[in-house]
């Protein structure tokens, strides 16, 4: 079975935000990372090949040419090989843009089950798996906290405020890993060497047959009009506990009303 | 006036408190018509109403559960080709996530997630986002197809309008091989807490690493029964399984922005702001000084909560009486 894992590269979490004129994201100015939540799904693509049910495991990411960090990062954790869809027509893409870049790459790579996280943590959707697996014409089965895979079909945990469920999906499908599947392995000193090697197909656009008038900032179903600051929360009062700290806190909420 | 889709999602105990606040989002857009995927019962449509809903578009064949994302984003999507309308808005859980992302693709909408504000610029909607943990408001316009948008819970708050009765309509959807292609195989429900949910509720009291044990949390729930609120913890109490996934508020779980967020030994991440900065009210306990929680609360104890907190649930308990 061949597994796809989508990640992604996203600003460091530490980093403030830059923007372009454009109102896009900066990501070629900003320090970037493999996005924290794909390192979920990164492993359990790894223990699938660990565990001899995937023969074969690539990671996909469409994204500036810094993006190559991500899938060096995915592939020291495990994985044989990667895709990376660079091209300055992608720059602005809303989500359809993006999830045809990202279905298309996909279809190229031809994996029977594909994994990503739950969100991007830049952007944070959530929608890019259903998007992709709705135009790939396959099931999906999001928001996994565990799952098992055989020949045939995949089946999750899936944890919804009001219940725990177990959902299984047909095979080829498209499975969004949760933070509450197993944490990420710390790779090796050698991980990262031999992550160094493995093959990095670099693809263009126009090598997936995507026609240009349909992604970028121009085909964008949405535009943003401006981006502004929230005004900051007025500063606080903190006081030290010296045996009256439970007694201040009793105060302010009876003069908020919340006693 | 155009029509506006409401994704309705309800539970055992009746229509859930997100969806009168699609419905209330849904009236600054245009006419809400709500989709009810599996039978509309009678008080469900009477609820519906009582937030605006003009029509309920019920889609009851069986492959269509409510807790599988195909079918019911087949059944939007079919509901919207009829009715051609201004908006689709869904809730911000894993079920509106994976519908929306569905819906924009069959319908190629622009979709804008986890919005705090709609409204029109002319005919086009507009929707605002916190991004960047809330230090940045973003608001996007919709230029194509009807606007998918997905709502953060506690952002509109939820409005009865003068009440309708709403005309239901039963839709036969055929459903796709793919919409077949996946099964609830077992459903547990989550035992009620008798606490106010999480997303719903109005007071929240929060736990973190300062805690130190599952027993540790009972200080946690006792200020939260004193006070009425909801029981939420940080995602280092949950990696220690001192409280249940479902609780974790933060990045990775559960936003809420309640009237009062209490937090008790919470560090104050970046992950875990990013899931309730903007609760109206913030107060904090943290033996360290330091803490980045102290940057956007009110009221900060510097101080143990395994005593600040017992005390103050002593206080409030003694004022209410």
């Amino acid at each position: 079975m061949k597994v796809a894992v989508l990640v992604k590269y996203v600003p460091d979490p530490d980093e403030p935000w830059s923007f372009r004129p454009d109102n896009t994201l900066d990501r070629e100015a900003m320090e970037g990372r493999l996005s924290e939540l794909d390192e979920y799904a990164v492993e359990q693509a790894v223990r699938l090949r660990e565990s001899g049910v995937a023969d074969e495991v690539v990671h996909v990411t469409v994204g500036p040419a810094e993006a190559a960090g991500a899938l060096r990062k995915a592939l020291a954790i495990g994985g044989d090989s990667a895709v990376h869809v660079v091209d300055d027509a992608v720059h602005g893409s809303d989500a359809l843009g993006t999830s045809l870049v990202l279905a298309e790459a996909l279809r190229r790579v031809g994996a029977d089950l594909v994994l990503t996280g739950m969100a991007s943590t830049d952007a944070e959707m959530s929608v890019l798996p259903s998007m992709v697996a709705d135009r790939l014409g396959v099931a999906q089965a999001t928001f996994a906290g565990q799952l098992d895979v055989d020949g045939e079909k995949v089946s999750i945990r899936r944890d919804t405020d009001a219940a725990s469920l177990r959902v299984s999906a047909a095979l080829p499908a498209v499975v969004s890993v949760t933070d509450q599947a197993g944490e990420a392995r710390y790779p090796s000193f050698r991980a990262i060497m031999t992550a160094k090697k493995k093959p990095v197909e670099t693809l263009t656009v126009a090598d997936l047959g995507v026609d240009p008038s349909r992604i970028g900032l121009a085909a964008a179903a949405v535009s943003v009009l401006d981006i502004s600051p929230t005004p900051p929360r007025e500063a606080g009062v903190v006081v030290v506990d010296d045996g009256d700290g439970a007694q201040r806190v009793a105060d302010f909420l009876d003069s908020r009303g919340f006693i | 006036m155009s029509a506006v889709l409401v994704l309705a999602e309800a539970t055992g105990s009746g229509v859930r408190k997100a969806t009168f606040e699609l419905l209330t989002a849904a009236r600054r857009l245009g006419e809400p018509r709500a989709v009810v995927v599996g039978e509309a019962a009678d008080d469900v449509v009477a609820a519906l109403g009582e937030y605006g809903a003009t029509t309920v578009y019920a889609v009851p064949a069986p492959e269509a559960r409510q807790d599988l994302s195909v079918p019911t984003a087949e059944a939007v999507v079919e509901v919207a080709r009829r009715v051609s309308p201004v908006a689709v808005l869904l809730g911000s859980g894993p079920l509106g996530k994976d519908v929306a992302g569905r819906v924009a693709v069959r319908l190629d909408s622009g979709i804008i997630t986890d919005v705090v504000d709609v409204g029109l610029d002319g005919d086009a909607v507009v929707a605002t986002q916190s991004i960047e943990s809330g230090l940045f408001a973003a608001r996007t316009k919709v230029l194509r197809g009807p606007a998918v948008l997905t709502v953060r819970p506690n952002s509109i708050g939820a409005e009865a309008a003068s009440t309708t009765t709403p005309t239901v309509e039963t839709l036969d959807v055929s459903f796709s091989d793919v919409a077949r292609a996946a099964h609830v195989d077992e459903t547990s429900p989550k035992a009620g807490t008798g606490r106010p949910e999480l997303t719903e509720a109005t007071v929240v009291v929060a736990g973190g690493r300062g805690v130190g044990s599952s027993d540790g949390f009972t200080v946690v729930e006792a200020l939260a029964d004193a006070l009425g609120g909801a029981v939420g913890a940080s995602r280092a109490a949950t990696d220690s399984g001192w409280a249940p996934h479902d609780l974790q508020i933060g990045q990775t779980g559960i936003t809420v922005a309640p009237n009062l967020y209490l937090a008790a030994g919470i560090s104050g991440s970046i992950q875990h702001r990013a899931g309730m900065q903007s609760s109206n009210t913030i107060v904090a306990v943290n033996k360290d000084p330091d803490a980045p929680i102290f940057s956007i609360a009110d009221l900060g104890v510097v101080g143990d909560l395994h005593s600040v907190l017992p005390a103050l649930t002593d206080l409030v308990r003694e004022r209410r009486q």
